[in-house]
C-alpha cells in the first residue's frame, strides 16, 4: 500500500533580505544553509494497518507525511501509495488519500460545514448515494449534524477536529494521514476520535497512518509503530517489541502479610520500602518474573503482587534521551529470556 | 466541463460571502468610482494645457486609458488568488491546494473573485464610453471582435504579472514588490500613448513585458492610426496574441515553481 525506500528531504533555509531591494536581491541570493528534515528512511505499510509514526518535534515526521501526500518532492529515494508516485501523479495519488492536519483546517473557512462538504462532493465527484450514505454514517459516529449548518470559523476545536476527518472520507480514500489528530482536545473528545478510527479501519480497510505526540492514541490504536528522531529511522515493528527491546528493567511491587526486617532478594534491589509493602527493581534479563516471584513466596508470605512494566512515554523517552542503547540492543540478538515474557 | 461548472460554484461563494456586507460593498463601489474620477481628471487637466501629446488627443488617450483600466480591473477581479497568493504560502493554505485532486493554478485561480473591482471597471468604461462617443471611430464587426479580443489579452496579460509574483513567493515567501512597477505602472504607462517614451522602453514593454501589445497596438488599429504612429499593419493585428502567450508562460513559470514548494514548519 505505502513503500518508501531510502527517503530523504532537504531543505535549503535561505537568508532573507527585508525591503524593495532586499527582496530584489533575494531571488539571487545564494546564501542559504542545508537543513535535512528526513534522511535515508524506509518502510512499507500493509493494507488495513494502523502505523504509529512517531518522533519528538523537528524529527520530520510532518515531513515525510507531506511527501506521502504530495505536498513536497523528496531530494531522494522514492514513495509510492497506492502505487502512485505522489509528487508526480499527485492529482491521482490525491483521489485515493484523505489527509487531517491537526494544526490547520482544510475545509473552507467561511462556510458553513454543510457547504464544505457539497463542494468536497463536487471536487472529487462522488456519487449522490456514496456522498449520503458516508455523511449519515458520520453523523451517527460524530453527531457532524449537530453542527452541520454553521461555518467552519465557529466550530469548537473538537467539532472542527470531526468535521476535518469526516470530510477527509467523504470519498472512500484507502490511505488515511493524521498528523496530530487529538492535538488540543479533551479527554472524551480523543476518545470519541479514536474509536472512530478504529471502526474505519476496522470496516473499511483503511489504512491509517497516524503522527502524535499522544502516547495514550498510539497505545490504543497502534499494533505497530515507527519512530524517527533527528530525521533517521530509529525502530520500526510492534509495540509489544519496543516495549520488550527498552524495558530492560521492571518494578515488582509486594505488599507483605507483615513487615518483616529483612526481605532483600537475591537478583532484585529494593528501591522502596514502607511497613510491609516493598518494591524491587529487575532485569528480566537476569532473572525472569516468575523465579523471582517464587524466590519470595519460599521466604515470606504476601498478601499482593504485582509487576509493572514502564509505559510507553518513559520507553520512548529512553530512545530520544539515549540512542545507542537501542540501536545496539536492535543489532543484538533478542535473548530467549526476553521472548519469554 | 467538470472545472468549469466548478469554477463558477466558487465564483458563486465568493460573491455570496462578499455581498453579506452590502453597506461596505456599495460604499467600496462609489469610493472606487470617485477615486478613479480624479485619477482621470488629472489627465484632463494636462490636455487643458497641452492640447495634444504626440499627435494624439486628449479623448484618444481616453480610449487608451479607458482599455487599459478595465483589463487591469478584470485581472483584479479574477485573478486576485494569485494576487494575494503570499497570505496563503505565509498561512500555509497552499498544503490544502496540494491535497486535492484539481491543478493548483485552477484552484488558486478560482480560490478568490473581487467583486467590488466592479466599481473600478465601471469607470474605466464610462471613461472608454464617453472617449468613444467624441472620437469618431468606423466600428465595424471585426473591429468589436478585435476589442474584445484585446481586453481578453490584456486582462490576461496582468493575470500573468500576478501569476508571476505569486511564483516567486516558493523562493522569497514574500510577494516581489518589484511586480507592481508592472501591474500599477503598466496601467499608468499604458494610459498615455507609447511613442513618447524612449526606443529601449518602447522594446522592453513590446517583446519582454508586452503591455504596448494589449493596449497601444489594438488602440491603433481601432482608431487607425497605424500609418502616424507607427507600428505595422500584421505586427499591429497579431500583437494581441501576447497577452495569451505571456499568461501562457506565466503558467510554465508557475509550473516550475510548485515543485520548489517547501511548505512551512517541518
Amino acid at each position: 500500500m505505502i513503500e518508501v525506500d531510502n527517503l530523504s528531504k532537504t531543505f535549503k533555509v535561505y537568508h532573507h533580505r527585508k525591503g524593495f531591494f532586499g527582496s530584489f536581491a533575494n531571488l539571487f541570493s545564494r546564501k542559504h544553509r542545508i537543513v535535512q528534515a528526513v534522511d535515508s528512511i524506509s518502510f512499507t505499510v500493509e493494507r488495513g494497518e494502523i502505523v504509529g509514526y512517531l518522533g519528538p518535534n523537528g524529527a520530520g515526521k510532518s515531513t515525510t507525511i507531506k511527501m506521502l501526500t504530495g505536498i513536497l518532492v523528496p531530494t531522494s529515494g522514492s514513495v509510492t501509495v497506492n502505487g502512485y508516485i505522489p509528487h508526480r501523479q499527485r492529482k491521482e495519488n490525491a483521489k485515493h488519500i484523505g489527509v487531517v492536519f491537526g494544526q490547520r483546517s482544510h475545509l473552507w473557512f467561511d462556510l458553513p460545514v454543510r457547504e464544505s462538504f457539497e463542494l468536497l462532493q463536487r471536487i472529487y465527484r462522488i456519487p449522490e448515494v456514496q456522498y449520503r450514505y458516508n455523511v449519515e454514517m458520520f453523523d451517527e459516529l460524530l453527531s457532524i449534524g449537530d453542527f452541520f449548518q454553521t461555518p467552519v470559523r465557529q466550530l469548537s476545536l473538537g467539532q472542527r477536529m470531526r468535521a476535518d476527518i469526516a470530510a477527509a472520507l467523504l470519498h472512500d480514500p484507502d490511505v488515511l494521514f493524521l498528523d496530530e489528530p487529538t492535538i488540543g482536545l479533551d479527554v472524551v473528545a480523543k476518545a470519541r476520535i479514536r474509536q472512530f478510527i478504529q471502526k474505519i479501519n476496522a470496516e473499511r480497510q483503511v489504512t491509517v497512518v497516524l503522527t502524535t505526540h499522544d502516547l495514550d492514541d498510539v497505545e490504543k490504536l497502534c499494533k505497530r509503530v515507527i519512530l524517527i528522531d533527528n530525521a533517521r529511522l530509529r525502530f520500526d515493528g510492534e509495540l509489544a517489541t519496543l516495549r520488550r527491546l527498552l524495558s530492560t528493567e521492571r518494578i515488582l511491587s509486594v505488599d507483605y502479610a507483615e513487615a518483616y526486617p529483612d526481605v532483600s532478594i537475591p537478583s532484585a534491589h529494593i528501591v522502596y520500602q514502607e511497613g510491609a509493602r516493598v518494591q524491587y527493581r529487575f532485569s528480566p534479563e537476569e532473572v525472569s518474573t516468575a523465579d523471582l516471584i517464587g524466590a519470595i513466596l519460599q521466604k515470606f508470605k504476601i498478601v499482593d503482587i504485582s509487576v509493572q512494566e514502564p509505559d510507553i512515554e518513559e520507553l520512548i523517552k529512553t530512545v530520544y534521551e539515549d540512542n545507542l542503547t537501542l540501536e545496539r540492543k536492535l543489532t543484538e540478538p533478542i535473548s530467549p529470556n526476553t521472548q519469554a515474557n | 466541463m467538470h472545472h468549469l461548472s466548478l469554477y463558477f460554484h466558487f465564483v458563486k461563494l465568493r460573491i455570496r460571502s462578499q455581498m453579506e456586507y452590502r453597506l461596505s460593498f456599495v460604499f467600496d463601489f462609489f469610493a472606487q468610482v470617485s477615486i478613479s474620477v480624479i485619477d482621470f481628471f488629472m489627465i484632463a487637466l494636462l490636455f487643458n494645457r497641452f492640447k495634444e501629446l504626440a499627435g494624439w488627443s486628449l479623448w484618444e488617450v481616453g480610449f487608451l486609458y479607458g482599455m487599459i483600466g478595465i483589463c487591469f480591473a478584470l485581472a483584479e477581479m479574477v485573478g486576485r488568488g494569485f494576487d494575494v497568493f503570499q497570505r496563503h504560502i505565509v498561512r500555509g493554505d497552499f498544503d490544502t491546494v496540494l491535497i486535492r485532486p484539481l491543478g493548483t493554478f485552477f484552484q488558486v485561480f478560482s480560490h478568490e473573485f473581487l467583486l467590488r473591482r466592479l466599481g473600478r471597471i465601471a469607470q474605466a468604461l464610462v471613461v472608454f464610453l464617453i472617449a468613444n462617443s467624441q472620437i469618431t471611430i468606423s466600428w465595424s464587426l471585426t473591429k468589436v471582435g478585435y476589442l474584445l479580443i484585446s481586453l481578453v489579452s490584456g486582462t490576461c496579460f496582468f493575470v500573468g504579472l500576478f501569476v508571476i509574483g505569486a511564483t516567486s513567493c516558493f523562493w522569497t515567501v514574500q510577494s516581489i514588490e518589484i511586480i507592481n512597477i508592472f501591474t500599477n505602472g503598466g496601467v499608468f504607462m499604458g494610459s498615455y500613448p507609447f511613442s513618447i517614451y524612449r526606443w529601449w522602453f518602447r522594446h522592453f514593454f513590446t517583446f519582454i513585458v508586452p503591455l504596448a501589445c494589449v493596449n497601444y497596438f489594438p488602440a491603433l488599429f481601432l482608431l487607425e492610426k497605424i500609418g502616424s504612429s507607427g507600428g505595422s499593419p500584421i505586427g499591429v493585428l497579431l500583437a494581441p496574441c501576447a497577452g495569451f502567450l505571456f499568461l501562457g508562460i506565466t503558467m510554465l513559470f508557475w509550473r516550475w515553481g510548485v515543485l520548489h514548494y517547501q511548505s512551512t514548519g517541518h
